[in-house]
């Protein structure tokens, strides 16, 4: 078989292997940008956070109408919304860390999702939630994740100087915009709606990271808010399209797959990128004049 | 005009400053001095509205909030955030180009020209993280230049900076003075309030005294502010002092 053959075939030949790479495409579109955010705001802890926290509302939504998309969908919206506000309104006016109440928040929510599902379901349906099933995407779970990128990149696009602004120098946003809390509690929302898309593909446990490792890795080899955001979608989707073949050609599950080759993605970026490991072992030999 | 009666600012009942009752006519040049805790940094956040006073008013005759230009002792900025400092200048024009308005040509020019002014023309598109401590008060100062504002408030302006940025933004800071706009500056370097600052505020919880710099900044007065300065009592006694009869405006 041809290199071309091996990494083109199972798409042109599978109908799900191409489902899931589109899905991928619209979550790398999507919720990678976000999570580019959630990393430059410090945040990414709370986005694995919320993700649990989306976990009892899905789950809730299981245990009423079984594995439906809609009621799955709202359960986590509702729950994740609920999570965001109230976390955001402590952050904003108490003194508490976010991160103490927030690991506690985390394992509490995943006991009490594996509990829900496991009340009704199969082992089966507690891994497609917990790990998602981006090889078995039937047309609503398509169209609901390619529906959630594209409102996300609207909502970026319009949202994007307020957010940098909140981002450097939130004080100064106070001080000249009433956009503020907008723009906090909007991001919070498009944050929530993507780790709901990404549950579909990846399950609670794996959606955050398409958002967090990409991005992660980008920081390391630029500087620029563009580039971040261009390479992080770049090898979102380029580490995706590597874990769908491993998974095929090697019989592995999915989800962790496209998470692994992510993480691979971030450890080349840490030993290679700019002031990385690797750089930092060879021996500088010249600077600049000034 | 900036009209200050009877004015409490502070936290949790226990007043930072209280007591003052003085006006800043347009175009002033004031400086407020003062020892370490004696409410000079609170006072300027009364004037931006962060504060809300806990007695007394405050008064902003012919000035809106977004006629307020401040410049926060801590710069509070994320210098992580991969940001170019020509963007972070650009903000500076928030008041004309608002969330999602574009930045002309023009624009772009002024910016350059903020930079240019504050000796940073070089650093263009430099990310903000690769600033040193002077060069990021003197972007910060680019940004301010680009607000222009009706009144410039700024909170300790030169901590940290070498003696020539300081004297490089001196010379800013006078043309904004000479363009008309009020400006209002937390300094500790009383020879630099002698030489350049007409008038002066001297407080240290409450105003020791208001008016020429020359008749502020006297040995008595700096003495009586020093005392002022450190009283804190966890369970002080209820203020009763001064209560004046209020005007009505």
């Amino acid at each position: 078989m041809t290199l071309v053959g091996w990494l083109f075939d199972p798409f042109l030949d599978f109908d799900f292997m191409r489902r899931a790479l589109a899905g991928c495409l619209a979550l790398a579109l999507g919720a990678t940008p976000v999570g580019a955010f959630l990393l430059l705001r410090r945040m990414s802890l709370m986005g694995d956070a919320m993700s649990h926290a989306i976990l009892p509302g899905a789950a809730l939504g299981y245990l009423a109408f079984g594995l439906s998309l809609g009621a799955m969908t709202v359960g986590g919206l509702v729950a994740g919304v609920v999570v965001a506000l109230a976390a955001g309104v402590v952050a904003r006016s108490s003194v508490l860390k976010e991160d103490a109440s927030l690991a506690a928040f985390y394992l509490l929510s995943l006991a009490a999702g594996v509990l829900i599902v496991s009340l009704r379901g199969s082992n089966l349906d507690l891994l497609h939630v917990l790990f998602g099933s981006v090889l078995a995407l039937d047309d609503p779970s398509l169209l609901l994740i390619a529906g959630i990128a594209t409102v996300t990149l609207f909502a970026l696009a319009v949202m994007l100087r307020p957010l940098v602004l909140e981002c450097v120098d939130p004080g100064f946003l106070r001080a000249v915009s009433p956009l503020s809390p907008v723009t906090h509690y909007g991001f919070l929302i498009l944050v929530v709606l993507n780790l709901v898309a990404g549950f579909h593909a990846l399950g609670t446990l794996m959606a955050v990271g398409i958002m967090i490792l990409p991005a992660a890795a980008a920081r390391l080899w630029t500087r620029s808010l563009g580039r971040l955001l261009a390479s992080a979608v770049a090898q979102a989707f380029g580490g995706a399209v590597a874990g769908l073949l491993m998974s095929f050609y090697l019989d592995l599950p999915a989800g962790p797959a496209i998470v692994l080759m992510l993480g691979i993605l971030y450890f080349a970026a840490l030993l290679f990128a700019p002031n990385g490991l690797v750089s930092r072992l060879l021996p500088r030999r010249t600077h600049l004049e000034h | 005009m900036i009209r200050f009666e009877n004015l409490t600012l502070g936290y949790d009942r226990h007043p930072a400053v209280h007591h003052l009752d003085l006006s800043i006519p347009d175009g002033s040049l004031m400086a407020i001095v003062g020892p370490n805790g004696a409410g000079k940094s609170t006072l300027l956040k009364g004037i931006t509205g962060e504060l809300r006073p806990l007695g007394g008013s405050i008064a902003l005759r012919g000035i809106s909030a977004a006629d307020i230009a401040y410049l926060p002792q801590a710069h509070g900025l994320d210098l992580d955030f991969p940001l170019s400092v020509f963007d972070l200048v650009a903000t500076g024009l928030w008041r004309r180009t608002g969330a999602f308005g574009r930045l002309s040509g023009e624009d772009r020019e002024r910016i350059r020209e903020a930079l240019d002014t504050v000796g940073l023309g070089a650093f263009v598109g430099r990310p903000i993280g690769a600033l040193s401590g002077g060069q990021l008060q003197r972007v910060r100062f680019a940004r301010l230049l680009l607000q222009q504002a009706k009144v410039m408030m700024l909170d300790e302006p030169f901590a940290a900076v070498d003696q020539r940025t300081s004297e490089d933004l001196m010379h800013i800071i006078l043309d904004w003075h000479c363009e008309g706009r009020t400006v209002l500056a937390v300094l500790h370097d009383l020879e630099q309030v002698r030489r350049h600052f007409t008038t002066c505020l001297l407080v240290a919880r409450e105003p020791i005294a208001y008016g020429d710099t020359s008749t502020v900044l006297t040995r008595a007065n700096l003495a009586r502010a020093r005392r002022h300065a450190e009283e804190f009592d966890q369970h002080a006694p209820v203020c009763h002092v001064d209560e004046l009869p209020r005007k009505t405006a």
